[in-house]
């Protein structure tokens, strides 16, 4: 557990403190994949920074488990952040090394001597992360997405319980995002380590986050699991991600949804729900006359989700939106 | 033979081997102050960037001690620096004259130079690496061994040889004070008694030697810049 307790943080900018982060409290559970998302400037990178106290804080603590970092000293600072991987948006990876002493280099900084030790290990890790063949280059003699793994492969050398992901697809395309995101949730799921991760994108968060802060001019405004905070946002910001993550869905709900005729519903199926027939029996036997105005199924993590929106007609609309309620769909009612 | 040749064309030049040991002297003299300075230039580069504002171990006061220093050094004109340095290069190494006394001049007067030159250098390397290496449980000494000196050795290469050819000059200065070397040789014969082949001579060599290490210089940085 990642525990902040009342921590805020301001710069000092020309003798004038101003904050980052005002206080907040969060926990961050063992094994999940925790997502922060907001703007340019929110304080998202300051946030993930406290972890590792990279940025030490103005105020407030920071524990990891039972440890309170921010009481360390030094070289017990040192040792505990062997135990938390980073992983940056510009990968920064060391120019002057090839790939295998890029992932060799943390295992040496703990004292590593060995290099029959050294050597297998930094097998082990290319191969995890698919770069076997590729130890013996240099950093710019790889791809965007190459060099995101080196980090990975990188971070993991010293079996990290935490991993920290500064931004780490922002710099790549979206399939090679999508297959950065993909091992990463492997590497969640097959050892177990506990990830956070800052983006500016919904989609990084719906793809593979459990919970998500969402933070905003240094507050966080919302907090929640994935799936409530992306099918039901709250805060104007959220809103404004989710919408980005949504575009055909946020070009539908302008101007002509005011001039459908009809009670107009917003539909949201979670998990089982959205793979059954629900809505076409339910308006069967409800006689009621529906009208699409825009929808999607897709997925949040592993979790199927579908949302509607529809504009029902007929006298029996009541009963229908109360028989969807009773099949666990939940319903919101527009304008 | 060739003899009969040289001398019509160098007329006075009529004891060759003075001349080659005056090349000695000079590659002596480089090669000792070179690699003092850097020994000594180094550290107090690392030193200037570890201090600096808002660096590693940031310590202002220290840094603006050195940095003072550092300017005090470079802005003295170095046949100055060694003339008022005399002192201490006797109780340094014994003598004033010779290899021997030109050294420490030559250290004191290129060292404050290389070291900035290391400031930039380091400066240079992205701190995004340095921030990764930290993240990773890095010591600041760890950081410098491992990540400053490694990333940016393009740049150290550069300024060694800047700091070389700078060198070259010096040593060719001090000869007119007694350090001996192809300054010397030039200075004495070539100036003062107006034998312009020595003159000329000591100059083609001295231009060579410079052509050399900007050459070798060159090398080294572009392998480095490679990766
Ligand atoms: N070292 C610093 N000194 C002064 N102000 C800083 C410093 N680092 C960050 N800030 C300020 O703190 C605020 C939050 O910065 P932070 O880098 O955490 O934002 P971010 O959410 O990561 O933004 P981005 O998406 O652009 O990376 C910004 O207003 C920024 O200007
Ligand atoms: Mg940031």
């Amino acid at each position: 557990m990642i525990r902040f307790l009342d921590v805020h943080k301001s710069y000092r900018v020309d003798g004038r403190e101003i904050p980052a982060l005002h206080p907040f409290r969060l926990d961050i559970v063992d094994g999940e994949v925790f997502g922060i998302i907001g703007h340019s400037g929110a304080g998202k990178s300051t946030l993930i920074r406290l972890i590792n106290l990279l940025e030490r804080p103005s105020g407030g603590r920071i524990l990891i488990g039972d440890t309170e970092m921010t009481a360390l000293d030094e070289p017990a600072l040192r040792a505990q952040r062997r135990r938390i991987g980073m992983i940056f948006q510009h990968f920064n990876l060391l120019a002057s090394q090839t790939v295998a002493d890029n992932v060799a280099f943390p295992l040496r900084l703990a004292g590593e001597r060995d290099a029959a030790k050294i050597h297998s290990r930094v097998g082990e890790l290319l191969e995890r992360v698919g770069l076997a063949e590729h130890a013996g280059k240099y950093p710019s003699q790889l791809s965007g997405g190459q060099k995101q793994r080196v980090g990975i492969a990188r971070a993991l050398a010293n079996r990290p319980e935490i991993l920290l992901c500064d931004e780490a697809t922002s710099a790549l395309d979206p399939q090679t995002t999508a297959a950065v995101l993909e091992l990463l949730a492997a590497i969640n799921r097959e050892l177990k380590l506990t990830i956070v991760l800052i983006t500016h994108e919904m989609d990084v968060v719906r793809r593979i986050c459990d919970r998500v802060a969402v933070l905003d001019a240094g507050r966080i405004v919302e907090h929640g699991t994935v799936a409530d905070v992306f099918l039901h946002p709250q805060h104007p910001t959220t809103r404004r991600f989710v919408n980005e993550a949504l575009p055909e869905e946020a070009a539908s709900a302008g101007a002509p949804l005011a001039e459908v005729r009809g009670r107009k519903l917003r539909l949201t199926f979670r998990g089982a729900t959205t793979l059954s027939p629900v809505l076409s029996r339910v308006m069967r036997e409800s006689g009621v006359d529906f009208n699409l105005l825009a929808g999607r199924i897709d997925h949040i993590k592993e979790l199927p989700y579908g949302q509607l929106t529809l504009a029902l007609e007929g006298a029996n609309a009541d009963a229908a939106v109360a028989a969807l309620r009773d099949a666990g769909i939940e319903i919101e009612e527009l304008p | 033979m060739t003899a009969p040749l040289l001398q019509t064309l160098f007329p006075n030049i009529d004891d060759w081997s003075e001349l080659g040991r005056a090349c000695i002297d000079t590659l002596l003299m480089l090669g000792g102050s070179l690699a003092l300075t850097v020994l000594i230039g180094l550290p107090l580069g690392v030193l200037l960037y570890l201090t600096g504002r808002g660096q590693l171990r940031a310590m202002p006061k220290l840094y603006g001690i050195a940095s003072l220093l550092v300017n005090v050094l470079r802005s003295v004109p170095f046949i100055i620096l060694m003339i008022v340095l005399m002192p201490v290069t006797y109780a340094l190494v014994g003598t004033k004259l010779g290899v021997r006394g030109a050294i420490p001049p030559l250290v004191i007067g290129a060292a404050p130079f290389f070291a900035r030159l290391v400031e930039t250098a380091l400066r240079e390397v992205q701190q995004g690496v340095i921030e990764a290496a930290q993240a990773m449980g890095a010591s600041t000494w760890q950081i410098v061994r491992h990540v400053l000196l490694p990333e940016a050795r393009a740049g150290l290469a550069a300024g060694i040889t800047v700091t070389a050819i700078a060198l070259v000059g010096y040593t060719a200065m001090g000869g007119a004070i007694g350090s001996g070397g192809l300054g010397d040789l030039a200075y004495r014969y070539g100036y003062l008694s107006y034998k312009s082949d020595y003159m000329l001579v000591t100059v083609v060599l001295l231009v060579v030697l410079v052509q050399l290490l900007q050459m070798f210089g060159d090398r080294i940085v572009a392998r480095y810049k490679r990766h």
